[in-house]
């Protein structure tokens, strides 16, 4: 369950910006998770419900754009998409595969008021 | 803290000295009353109701997260990236009057940038002692702390180690290590599934400084959480033992990802259980292509002397990669001597 200092790093960088901004209250977060990074979704939104009580983001919305995974197929030589790890090549089959995008976990913009 | 697993910080102990993080996370009401001091003055009187239109710049109240701030109360067309339809609720709002209006910040910013930085800081530190710094990661009872102590007396003190332990309770692997006359440090996490970059850099501190060697950190015992956590390490060594599943590779995919090394431990007890190496650095390589492996026992040292092997040549890189870098530094400063004795030696006009 890293999702827990992974909600806690995310509020951090939130309150921060919302702080320099001189809000009074985050009502909504755009996230942006890779299909391959480390954390799951569901338990990310818990989690942030969790550690946000009390603070400038109590109650925002997560808005999470989930962004494709990619990997650089070796035999086929070309990029295809890959929905887990360790999963084979859609085209060929291979797992030769090196994940070239997806595991992104980026804080895009707030809403704040 | 987490309500379902009780997972997070704020337990974290050193040798079971409290760990200090002054740099948490700071909660507050509504934003306008906070004792702290940021970088950057503000103030936090004003409401900014109906105060559209005033320039992004004219806060010094920014405190350098990048990313400039714009009004977007327009520009949600709910594609791709932008926020989805349900957004524009809020956001339309934002014309009532009267009501501080909502405004988008744009942040763009690695929710782990701070842990990365703080890895980052580490890995330099590590370097500049010359340390070849190894990170172990594996389900509780692969054998990690048996294959540490058995490793540290197969190193025969060829070269200094140091071990950095972690686990939620007990100080139990630290003696262990201690035992063998090696120093280490006990990190417990407290109600934390992994460690962190800044906690370690702390324990770090806190033992007696090593030069020229390898340092072990054995992490928490979990094969999900320390996958996402750098902490400025060269490697992380991923360790399976036979009694587990040749299928955890699959399983835990990103773990096995994240690392650089795979040992199978406890090959002693293979006759004994259905386990199939074949299929598990099979599954191993599926997520993580050319993965090495070596296949060892901590008991009966078979298949030590590779992994003894591994450790020493990545030693030496580690305290050649220090010395290079003395070694320049040492050619700089005396050219730099020479340059100030040749203007001191100067004819004066």
């Amino acid at each position: 369950m890293h999702e827990m200092a992974i909600a806690e790093s995310m509020l951090e960088i939130v309150e921060a910006t919302a702080r320099g901004n001189a809000a009074v209250r985050v009502s909504a977060i755009w996230l942006e998770l890779g299909a391959l990074s480390h954390v799951e979704s569901h338990a990310l939104t818990f989690c942030f419900d969790a550690v946000a009580r009390g603070s400038l983001a109590e109650g925002a919305r997560l808005e999470i754009v989930t962004l494709p995974g990619e990997a650089w197929c070796m035999p086929c030589g070309e990029r295809v998409g890959l929905q887990r790890r360790g999963d084979p090549c859609p085209r060929c089959g291979s797992h030769q595969l090196e994940v070239v995008r997806g595991d992104e976990m980026r804080v895009k913009e707030i809403a704040i008021a | 803290m987490c309500t379902t697993c009780g997972c997070g910080h704020g337990d974290t102990r050193i040798e079971g000295v409290a760990a200090d993080r002054s740099g948490d996370v700071h909660r507050h009401a509504d934003g306008t009353v906070h004792a702290h001091a940021h970088e950057g003055e503000h103030g936090h009187s004003h409401t900014h109701a109906g105060e559209l239109d005033h320039s992004p710049d004219d806060g010094a109240s920014r405190h350098g997260q990048g990313g400039g701030l714009w009004y977007r109360r327009h520009l949600h067309g709910g594609s791709g990236s932008e926020p989805a339809a349900g957004a524009m609720g809020d956001l339309g709002a934002a014309h009532a009057a009267g009501m501080s209006p909502t405004r988008v910040v744009t942040i763009e910013r690695d929710i782990l940038a701070k842990n990365d930085e703080q890895a980052r800081i580490n890995r330099q530190m590590f370097a500049d002692r010359g340390l070849f710094v190894l990170n172990l990661v594996s389900s509780p009872g692969s054998g990690k702390t048996s294959l540490l102590v058995r490793t540290i007396a197969a190193l025969e003190g060829r070269v200094p180690v140091a071990v950095i332990e972690g686990d939620q309770q007990t100080a139990r692997d630290a003696d262990r290590i201690r035992a063998t006359g090696a120093p280490a440090i006990q990190i417990n996490t407290g109600k934390g599934c992994h460690l962190d970059a800044e906690t370690v850099g702390r324990a770090f501190a806190s033992l007696p400084p090593v030069q020229g060697g390898l340092l072990f950190i054995e992490n928490v015992g979990n094969l999900v959480c320390p996958a996402a956590f750098d902490l400025g390490e060269a490697h992380k060594v991923v360790i399976l033992s036979v009694t587990e599943g040749e299928d955890k590779p699959l399983k835990y995919p990103d773990m096995f990802h994240a690392a650089d090394l795979l040992l199978i431990n406890k090959i002693d007890l293979e006759p004994h259980v259905e386990f199939d190496a074949d299929a598990a650095i099979d599954y191993a390589r599926r997520v993580r292509p050319g993965l090495p492996v070596i296949c060892l026992s901590a008991t009966t040292g078979e298949g030590l002397a590779a992994w003894i092997e591994w450790l020493l040549q990545g030693a030496a890189a580690a305290r050649a990669a220090r010395d290079g870098d003395i070694e320049a530094l040492r050619r700089r400063i005396s050219e730099l001597e020479s340059e100030v004795a040749r203007h001191a030696n100067a004819p004066t006009a």
